[in-house]
C-alpha cells in the first residue's frame, strides 16, 4: 500500500478525493488531495490503478487537468461503456475516497509558460484535459504567450470546461474556436462539422509564426491534424501529439 | 494505423519506474530501419496483455511491456537509446 516516496522515484501513492464535479454527462473532474505528491508539469499524466477486495488490479493513465500552481490535482474521466476503470471513477468513487496513483508521468507532452513562441492547441474531445492544465499554467503565470485553441467536441453538450473556455474574457491572449462535429443548436455561430482547412486557415497560426503545437484527442484526429501541420509547412519537432482510444477506459 | 493505437505516452509510466527517469522525450533508433525518434512517438497496442510498442516508420515491434502487481518487464527487441532524455 502507500509507502514513503523517494524523492525523485516514480511509485504508487495515496491520494484523497476532495471532491467530484460533474463537466458533462459523461466526464467527471476528480478533485484530489495528494499529499505525497510531486510539482507536475502541464500536460502530464497519471496512472490510476483500482484493486479489487479478490486482489485483481486494473490500471489506466489519465491526464492532469489542473495547472501546477493549482491548490489541488485535478483529473477529469470520461466514462467510456464496457470501460474497466473509468465507470467506477465517474459512478462510484466518492468524496473520501482514497485512490492509488503513480505521477506525474510524461515529459514530452509538456508545456512551460517560460517557452518561447505562441502556443497553438489541438483538443479532441476529451483530449482538452491535458491543454486545459497549459491554459491555466498560462494563466496562473501571468504569461503573455498568445494561445490559440482549436477544440473539436461533438455537441456543445459534449463541451468540457465549458464555462471557462467559453465565457474567458476576450483580452486574456487566448483565442478559443469550438468545432461540433455532430450537433448544433440552431443559433450556433461556430464552427460546424470537422476540422477542415477554412477552419485551420481562419483560427490557427501560420507556419511563419512558428507555435508550439499540442495534440491531443483519439488516434483519428490526432493523425488528421498532425499530418495538415506538417503540410502547412510547421515542422515535426515543433509538433507533439498525445493519443488516446478505446483501450483507455 | 488503426485506431486503437496509442502512443508511447501510453506507456510512460512504467517505464519512467522501471528506469528511473523519465522516458517520452529520449530519443531511439530503431534497430530495424535505423529511424531516430523520441519514445512518445512509438505506436503502441495497449489491448494485449502488456503493451507493445512499435516504431511508426516501419512498424517493427521494438520493444514489450507487461506490469503485474509491483513487477515491471520490459524486453526491447533491437531499439537502442540514441541520447540520453532532459532531466
Amino acid at each position: 500500500m502507500a509507502r514513503a516516496a523517494i524523492p525523485g522515484r516514480l511509485t504508487w501513492q495515496l491520494a484523497r478525493v476532495v471532491e467530484l464535479v460533474a463537466e458533462t454527462d459523461r466526464t467527471k473532474s476528480i478533485v484530489l488531495d495528494a499529499p505525497a505528491w510531486a510539482r507536475h508539469q502541464a500536460g502530464q499524466h497519471v496512472d490510476v490503478r483500482l484493486t479489487a477486495p479478490d486482489g485483481y488490479q486494473a490500471q489506466r493513465s489519465y491526464s492532469i487537468a489542473s495547472a501546477p500552481e493549482d491548490a489541488h490535482l485535478m483529473l477529469t474521466v470520461e466514462e467510456i461503456d464496457d470501460g474497466e476503470i473509468s465507470p467506477y471513477l465517474t459512478e462510484e468513487l466518492r468524496a473520501g475516497d482514497d485512490l492509488e496513483l503513480r505521477g506525474p508521468i510524461g515529459g514530452y507532452f509538456v508545456w512551460d509558460s517560460v517557452q518561447p513562441g505562441p502556443l497553438q492547441l489541438f483538443a479532441g474531445g476529451s483530449g482538452i484535459v491535458p491543454l486545459r492544465a497549459m491554459l491555466r499554467h498560462r494563466a496562473a503565470t501571468g504569461s503573455t504567450t498568445p494561445a490559440r485553441l482549436l477544440y473539436s467536441a461533438r455537441s456543445l453538450q459534449d463541451v468540457i470546461y465549458r464555462r471557462e473556455l467559453l465565457e474567458s474574457p476576450g483580452d486574456s491572449g487566448v483565442d478559443v474556436a469550438v468545432a461540433l462535429t455532430r450537433s448544433w443548436p440552431e443559433e450556433w455561430t461556430g464552427h460546424r462539422g470537422r476540422v477542415d482547412e477554412r477552419l485551420l486557415d481562419a483560427e490557427a497560426w501560420p507556419a511563419g509564426d512558428q507555435p508550439w503545437i499540442y495534440i491531443c484527442g483519439p488516434t483519428g484526429f490526432v493523425e488528421s491534424i498532425s499530418q495538415r501541420m506538417v503540410q502547412r509547412g510547421h515542422p515535426p519537432d515543433r509538433i507533439k501529439t498525445e493519443r488516446f482510444g478505446p483501450t483507455s477506459g | 494505423m488503426d485506431e486503437h493505437t496509442l502512443d508511447g505516452n501510453a506507456i510512460a509510466g512504467p517505464l519512467h519506474q522501471h528506469l528511473g527517469r523519465e522516458m517520452t522525450a529520449a530519443r531511439a533508433t530503431c534497430g530495424h530501419c535505423g529511424k531516430t525518434f523520441v519514445l512518445a512517438e512509438l505506436v503502441v497496442y495497449a489491448r494485449a496483455p502488456g503493451s507493445v510498442g512499435r516504431c511508426r516508420h516501419c512498424e517493427s515491434v521494438v520493444l514489450v511491456v507487461t506490469e503485474f502487481r509491483d513487477t515491471i518487464r520490459i524486453h526491447w527487441n533491437r531499439f537502442a537509446l540514441a541520447e540520453p532524455p532532459t532531466p
